[in-house]
């Protein structure tokens, strides 16, 4: 895929690195595919300015329960701010994209 | 290995929830490591049920217990919960957790999730507290967000494993509107009511603007249970289910003390009073002094000493006191010294259900012994028709089992026949003494008659009293009957009367009778003495016509001798040869 004329633009205007972090429940098929949608999505969207964190809630169980994460696969768009939570396999990309506010990037 | 031969034999079955009645009804509590499914509507009391589950077993059961909560927040949940009495703030430390997992509105969701996240973050915290209870809390809200219906199988499914998997005794609440419950296509998550060991479904409903509170246990793997619907108050201390039998029933400590009615004949008809811990029913129409009986019975029982608390459904406490006043029954002087507590049950609204959950609490906090409700009528009210009876019959166990002895008055309607068994609430079928009050219309007068219907286990008058009520106090009276009608007020006055002035005329007359004998007595023997003496004169003349014959002759005699003497004739006589 090739981003568009327009996206480059932007993508080059606006330098802010998107940190992710991604729960995930071990090797669950909706984590899984939750993990290769986002990095998809990053590729072609947020080239070369995401950091994306994975934490596995079976190995770090505390974790969860202290972030309130209840729900597998669940992404934290850390920054920029506001943080933005997505729940799910992000399996629609217009859903995630409005999420994430690169709707513009998209078109 | 012994223990492994029998190992459900050691392993508690049950996990009782504290909820008066509910542990009855389910022979000891909820299945004991299994899942326990609760379907209502929407107030229908299912987070206080959970809830009051798990403070139970943090409290008395050593069992701490999670809370997850999917809908409301737990921070509001504590503070509601405080209303009951129940310390969460306390308990929260040790024995018992919340947590929040609600879908925060501005989640974005997009594709498939699971509920992995949530079990493995419960999993620390149940193993860092041992938790033996837990409660998933509208666990249709979260369940509601997975994309199909297949998703939501799996994950019900996946947390029924991972409860099973761990022994925990579970409730899941769902909501449901009453009209989901018997159609099943429509039923959320139908195959949930398949997959648990126990379905508990709580019905909330309005008759006739009054709100009752049912719930039935639908199915309950492996245990017998009360299959019926049974109502339920959320009272002060949480729920509380209506059982219509009382097991404690059975153990009931029979005396034979008796207590006063606080009517002296009253008791005398009784044969020394009623029975301690019996269940008294005085029927009546209104005005017919049912609650001047009730008063004196309280105020017999403050006499004592005894706590006693006065309900009153018609009139206000202080009014009840000064009503009674005026036939001398002087209650106020009790309710100062704390012995007599008046409560005005106009107060209560509800169902029957609430007032009898109310009566409980409050004879508990009075500690009475001594319970009079006046009347209880009024609970067979609108809306209430079905249930009234079986409040009624509870309460009289009830009573029975605390040994509180009950008055209770039953007003009778106008309309209904002078047959006393119309008392709407047939509560006169179990109460242990019916006392009838009536009115006999006679030569333009009523008067109020009392007779006793029936007293169990005591001799008792038959007849009917009249009943009078005066500054100085109540008192009975006994009724003349004549003709084979009973007599009551003026005519039994009259009566009276009459029956004084024929005494009155019967007495002069005897006196009369008397004087007059005395008379004739005195003349008689007044004659006896006349006679008598005449009867000595008679005997001396006699005496002296005797004696003046005898000289008579012996002088003739004398004179013969010396006339022959002088004339010296011979001595021989002719007479005497």
């Amino acid at each position: 895929m090739q981003p568009s004329p327009i996206g480059n633009e932007l993508t080059m205007s606006s330098q802010i690195i998107f940190k992710f972090r991604l729960y995930v429940a071990g090797d669950a098929p909706n984590s899984a595919q939750a993990f290769a949608n986002l990095t998809a999505l990053c590729r072609v969207y947020l080239t070369n300015r995401h950091e994306i964190e994975i934490v596995d809630v079976f190995r770090e169980p505390k974790r969860a329960l202290i972030d309130g994460v209840f729900m597998t696969p669940t992404l934290f768009k850390l920054a920029p701010t506001p943080v933005q939570i997505i729940v799910g396999s992000l399996s629609q990309t217009q859903t995630v994209l409005h999420a994430l506010n690169l709707e513009a990037v998209a078109l | 290995m012994k223990s492994v031969r029998s190992p459900t034999l050691k392993v508690a079955t049950k996990a009782p929830t504290g909820i008066a009645g509910f542990d009855e009804i389910t022979n000891g509590g909820l299945p004991h490591g299994r899942t326990t499914l609760l379907v209502g509507g929407p107030g229908s009391g299912k987070t206080v049920l959970s809830l009051q589950f798990l403070v139970y077993g943090a409290e008395e059961c050593k069992e701490s217990g999670i809370f997850v909560a999917f809908e409301e927040n737990s921070k509001r949940l504590v503070v509601n919960a405080e209303s009951f009495g129940w310390k969460l703030a306390e308990l929260q430390r040790k024995k018992l957790f919340f947590m929040d997992i609600h879908p925060t509105p501005d989640i974005v969701q997009s594709g498939d999730f699971d509920l992995r996240g949530m079990l493995a973050a419960l999993e620390v915290k149940s193993n860092e507290t041992r938790t033996r209870r837990i409660v998933f809390d509208a666990l249709d809200v979260i369940l509601a967000l997975l994309p199909d219906e297949a998703a939501r199988r799996r994950e019900i499914y996946r947390l029924h494993e991972w409860l099973l998997a761990r022994e925990l005794t579970g409730i899941i609440t769902l909501k449901a509107g009453g009209e989901y419950i018997n159609t099943r296509s429509e039923q959320p998550f139908s195959f949930l009511h398949f997959l648990v060991d126990c379905t508990v479904i709580l019905n909330h409903s309005v008759t006739l603007g009054v709100s009752q509170r049912n719930m039935r246990v639908q199915k309950y793997r492996g245990s017998s249970f009360d299959e019926d619907e049974l109502p339920f108050v959320i009272g002060q201390n949480g729920l509380e289910v209506a059982v219509a039998h009382t097991p404690s029933r059975v153990n009931v400590k029979v005396t034979n003390e008796r207590i006063s009615s606080g009517i002296e004949r009253l008791d005398t008809m009784l044969g020394g009073g009623y029975y301690r811990g019996a269940s008294v029913l005085i029927t009546g129409f209104s005005g017919t002094a049912k609650t001047t009986l009730s008063g004196a019975f309280a105020d017999a029982a403050c006499q004592r000493g005894e706590r006693t608390l006065f309900i009153s459904f018609d009139s206000d406490g202080s009014e009840v006191i000064r009503n009674l006043a005026s036939v001398g029954i002087r209650l106020e002087r009790y309710v100062k010294n704390g012995c007599l507590s008046m409560i005005s049950a106009r107060t209560i609204t509800g169902s029957a259900e609430t007032f009898l959950a109310r009566i409980k609490t409050l004879a508990k906090e009075h500690k009475a012994r001594c319970l009079v409700i006046d009347p209880v009528s009024t609970w067979s009210k609108s809306g209430n028709a079905l249930t009234a009876r079986s409040v009624a019959e509870r309460l009289i166990d009830w009573s029975k089992a605390n040994g509180t002895t009950l008055v209770c008055t039953s007003l009778l309607d106008e309309m209904s026949s002078q047959s006393e068994g119309s008392s709407s609430l047939q509560i006169s079928k179990i109460a242990d003494t019916w006392i009838h009050l009536n009115y006999l219309l006679q030569a333009g007068e009523r008067n109020r008659g009392l007779s006793i219907i029936k007293s169990r286990g005591t001799a008792h008058s038959n007849q009917v009293r009249e009943l009078i009520l005066s500054d100085s106090g109540v008192t009975l009276t006994d009724t003349y009957t004549a003709g084979g009608e009973v007599l009551m007020g003026a005519l039994r006055w009259q009566k009276e009367r009459a029956d004084r002035v024929a005494n009155e005329v019967n007495e002069v007359a005897a006196k009369l009778k008397r004087v007059r004998l005395d008379a004739e007595e005195a003349e008689l023997e007044v004659r006896v003495k006349s006679l008598q003496t005449e009867l000595l004169a008679k005997q001396v003349e006699k005496e002296l016509l005797v004696r003046t014959t005898e000289s008579l002759k012996g002088e003739i005699s004398q004179g013969l001798t010396r006339m022959e003497e002088l004339r010296g004739a011979d001595a021989t006589k002719p007479d005497r040869k």
